[in-house]
């Protein structure tokens, strides 16, 4: 359940394009079942009111599209964000990737998206998904009746371990701000690095074998905006449409992984994406735990025009063998 | 028409086994997945493995052959492996019928013989379906869920697994394993048929047409308009593609080991930006035209050049895995006028 409703959007959106302040809108489109929601750009009040979605399945993150949105017309377009999502929008504009003069960002609330995997698996023919009832999801099945599912247990790890419910970024807010959380994001960071250097590299290798290298992980990644990724790039010499070797999948997400440290805000799109459930954003967290470790806490995105801590020199920063020797006997 | 019952599965993939490699799906955190049946391995109950069957035909990557370089010499190394006999239990019948989409175009001249030996030394042991997903349509391309092809097809109802050779191959392996199996009838088997009739019936995408699509199309899609409003979110990622039971295209690349040549196949994607480069760049420049070849090609180009025949058989896989969850069911129904109101 969202606490804000959909009229409420539907209705801010229709407004901001009748009175001119915006020429058209980015949110969310119904799909043909409850739970398959496309990111759409709507021009009109009628589109809005007959397709705009407003649910528990709104789990994209519409930031990065602002990077090629904003660059088709000289007007405004009114950009839907979640709460993590304001993470993202902030990055983006310290990389100066889009012009925030031609964006008007409406923050909502949110309490949490579904994992689609989640509800798929535990739920056969899925017909209908009722998610009126803040606790409960009832789902109408093909074959087992209405099935009723604890909403938690549908909710995707960047959600359990929700960083923030506060905006960082918005023109507007629709509903209540909220705050930055004491999420528990890195417990599973920890029990991966408590694992000796073996298991460590046995987990990742399981996870990361099962890549198909379709990519999803990078195009949907809001850091990752380069207009010319190396890995399409034939002239790169790493160009790679598929591996040669199991290696090949360590190569390319740790590669990713070090690009985008210091500026992923751990927003999660990764994971969510990824068709063959790796869970990408540990990797992500691992680099934020330990920038959050080495050179005091950093949030990507908190604000506009901060600088990394690892783009940011400074003479008191730590000596690269303090790093190693923190590892103890794991590192 | 022979049976075994459904306790005894474990002895019948044994026996299939000791012969030759069998694979089937079976349950891993990420979904079902075609494993090699070792002892313990436990069937899946999921509808349909996460990544489809042709893997096993046209997999995600192989080597086609080494070149060894010394001095003025050029070594070709045969590195050819694909002439090993294996068995493919608990294919559906939307992956059967990829594998004659995926035929048509790897077995016509210039035969493929990578695929052509796979294909050869494969023996299909197809899976009726019992329980379709929302996400199903293959009814939509003329496929019955509950009669696959295949070598031998698998029907299972409450308590036992019917088994009925088709082809020759099937025949030979049905005759091998004809001890631990007794003859059975088609009385359970076309009581369950008649279930699952009814709840594919049921299906929401069960009214969904090809009406309007098919040879000879080309232009009267080419140029519409809502290719804008679908592909306006499309993320240009290969996640279709790669868990697409029919999607063919791939690319050629010789990988330098520092002492030779690895020259090797690989999936590739029009989705991506870099897809079919010549000379002139790459020919579709926008995601537009990228995103409107890969449909055009499941619903036009593909029949045209196929009697007819679509290439998409409904497995959803696309409708499951989309990061944006834009799909062909979407697209058929934007661009499909009034048979798909």
């Amino acid at each position: 359940m969202q606490e804000v409703k959909r009229e409420v959007l539907v209705s801010k959106a229709s407004e901001l394009l009748n009175n001119g302040t915006v020429d058209r809108v980015l949110g969310w489109k119904a799909g043909e079942f409850d739970y398959d929601i496309t990111p759409a750009v709507f021009y009109t009040a009628e589109e809005l009111e007959r397709d705009f979605v407003w649910n528990d399945f709104c789990g994209a993150n519409f930031s990065k599209y602002l990077v090629a949105e904003t660059g088709k017309s000289e007007n405004k377009l009114l950009v839907f964000l979640k709460p993590c999502d304001t993470y993202s929008f902030n990055q983006l504009l310290t990389e100066h990737r889009f012009d925030r003069e031609r964006v008007y960002a409406v923050g909502v609330g949110c309490n949490g998206m579904l994992d689609i995997s989640k509800l798929r698996s535990s739920a056969e023919g899925i017909l209908h998904v009722h998610t009126e009832d803040a606790d409960k999801v009832a789902v109408d099945t093909l074959y087992d009746g209405t099935v009723t599912l604890d909403r938690a247990s549908l909710l995707p790890d960047r959600c359990v371990n929700c960083k923030s419910k506060k905006h960082v970024a918005y023109d507007e807010l629709l509903g209540a701000d909220g705050e930055v959380l004491d999420s528990g994001r890195f417990d599973e960071v920890e029990r991966i690095e408590r694992m000796t250097p073996d298991e460590r590299f046995a987990f990742w290798q399981g996870e990361l074998s099962r890549c198909i290298r379709c990519n999803a992980c990078r195009d949907v990644c809001p850091a990752c905006t380069c207009e010319k990724c190396v890995f399409d790039n034939p002239q790169s010499g790493v160009e790679n449409k598929a591996a040669a070797t199991s290696f090949e999948e360590q190569m390319f997400h740790i590669i990713r992984a070090f690009h985008v440290a210091g500026r992923c805000t751990d927003c999660g799109e990764c994971s969510r994406v990824c068709p063959q459930h790796i869970p990408l954003h540990l990797l992500n967290r691992k680099f934020i735990k330990d920038i959050d470790s080495f050179y005091g806490e950093y949030q990507a995105g908190a604000e506009v025009g901060s600088r990394a801590p690892i783009v940011d020199y400074r003479t008191d920063d730590l000596e690269p063998g303090e790093a190693v020797e923190r590892g103890g006997e794991h590192a | 028409m022979r049976k075994i019952a459904l306790n005894q599965l474990d002895q019948l993939f044994a026996e299939i086994a000791a012969s030759r490699k069998l694979y089937l799906p079976v349950d891993t955190k990420a979904g079902a997945k075609f494993e090699p049946w070792q002892q313990g391995t436990v069937l899946s109950d999921a509808l349909n493995t996460v990544r489809s069957a042709k893997d096993f035909f046209f997999p995600q990557t192989e080597n086609l052959m080494d070149f060894k370089v010394e001095g003025k010499n050029i070594e070709v190394i045969d590195t050819r492996s694909e002439c090993e006999d294996f068995v493919l239990f608990g294919v559906r019948a939307c992956d059967v019928k990829s594998f004659e989409v995926l035929d048509r175009v790897f077995l016509a001249e210039p035969v493929d013989t990578y695929y052509k030996n796979r294909r050869e030394h494969g023996v299909i042991m197809s899976l009726a379906c019992t329980r379709p997903q929302e996400t199903c349509f293959c009814g939509t391309f003329g496929i019955d869920a509950t009669e696959p092809e295949g070598d031998v097809v698998c029907y299972k109802t409450e308590d036992a697994l019917y088994l009925d050779a088709r082809t020759e191959k099937g025949s030979a392996l049905l005759e091998s394993l004809g001890c631990l199996t007794e003859e059975g009838d088609w009385a359970a088997v076309d009581a369950q048929k008649a279930k699952t009739r009814e709840y594919l019936a049921k299906l929401p995408l069960a009214d969904l047409k090809t009406d309007g699509f098919g040879a000879g199309t080309t232009s009267k899609f080419f140029d519409a308009p809502e290719w804008k409003e679908l592909s306006a979110t499309c993320l240009g990622c290969g996640t279709c593609t790669f868990v697409c039971p029919t999607c063919q295209c791939y690319d050629i690349r010789d990988f330098n080991t520092g002492h030779g040549v690895k020259r090797f196949r690989c999936w590739d994607s029009c989705m991506y930006s870099d897809f079919t480069k010549m000379s002139a760049g790459q020919p579709r420049l926008t995601q537009l035209e990228r995103f409107r070849q890969r449909f055009m090609h499941k619903l036009v180009y593909y029949p045209t050049n196929n009697d007819g025949l679509f290439s998409c058989v409904g497995c959803g896989r696309c409708l499951a895995k989309c990061p944006i969850q834009m799909n062909i069911v979407k697209v058929m129904k934007k661009l499909g006028g009034s048979a798909n109101d």
